[in-house]
């Protein structure tokens, strides 16, 4: 194993995931919420009273967070390799893999590893498995 | 309306921590979940330290009824692990890996007019409601004929 030194950023991660800590622990605690971004999403398929508004307004914030950050700190500069048809894919299974599993990233990889949750300790463990497994045969088999 | 400003500021704070833990970056994404090839550590970092902070957190939270502002906890109840889970859980990590985008930082990219993004948020939902249907189909085969 090599590691890329150039592009390894520990503390600006570091500081990045110490504020989705915060924002995670402000939603449980302020809200009554788990921060899980496709329970969020999903929840809006099931329209109940008094259900839709605080999905809504979380949404908004999210979807205003680059606005702010590009006013303070400059453009975002993602690298995008993926091809259209493969963006596609990988949005269709994302969208039917959280749902079935029931979290993704955020609501088992953060909030469920930090209420100590087995289950979604099993989640994590096989959606980071299946990404490691899926990038090596992109990079390395197929290629 | 303080909850619903409390819901909004949340929302922009988790995703300012996105951008600036570099889950925004495909690119940088991937190469954390290269292993074999010039691997980037840096998402551990991210994992890490949301953890650290969320571990005080739902520590706190699992010892009260109500939430701070006087909301219904609305903490999980279900702890089976079961075929859904992991199947699921699978072919989220193989939608993740294809492309580097998680729910989170996508919908963060889409606010910042990408299109991949949009077009892989579109795919996305067109996914979860994929996935209700099938469920609606399922809870009617499975309930009882009247």
């Amino acid at each position: 194993m090599e590691i890329d030194w150039n592009h390894f950023t520990p503390w600006l991660s570091l500081g990045g995931g110490l504020l989705l800590g915060v924002a995670a622990a402000l939603f449980i605690l302020l809200n009554g919420r788990i921060l899980g971004i496709s329970g969020i999403v999903g929840g809006l398929f099931r329209p109940r009273t008094g259900d839709f508004a605080w999905r809504a307004s979380f949404l908004l914030g999210l979807l205003s967070a680059p606005l702010l950050y590009t006013a303070v700190a400059g453009p975002l500069e993602p690298r995008i390799d993926a091809n259209w048809a493969m963006v596609i894919l990988a949005g269709l299974l994302v969208g039917i893999g959280t749902r079935y599993g029931a979290g993704c990233t955020s609501g088992h990889g953060v909030c469920g590893l930090s209420r100590m949750s087995p289950r979604s300790l099993v989640a994590t463990l096989a959606f980071m498995g299946a990404g490691f497994v899926t990038v090596f045969l992109i990079r390395h088999v197929l290629a | 309306m303080i909850n619903r400003i409390s819901e909004f500021l949340v929302g922009l704070l988790f995703g300012v921590g996105l951008i600036v833990g570099g889950m925004t970056d495909p690119g940088k994404v991937l190469a954390f979940l290269d292993l074999a090839g010039a691997w980037d550590p840096s998402l551990a970092f991210v994992m890490g330290g949301a953890i650290l902070v969320g571990l005080v957190a739902f520590s706190i939270a699992k010892q009260r009824t109500r939430s701070f502002l006087g909301e219904a906890m609305h903490l999980p109840t279900a702890s089976d692990i079961d075929q859904r889970l992991i199947v699921g859980s699978l072919l989220f990590g193989a939608g993740w890996g294809i492309a580097g985008f998680c729910p989170g930082p996508a919908i963060v990219s889409m606010g910042a007019g990408q299109p991949k993004a949009i077009v892989f948020v579109v795919a996305m939902i067109v996914g979860m409601g994929l996935f209700e249907l099938a469920e609606g189909f399922r809870r009617r085969a499975s309930a009882p004929a009247k």
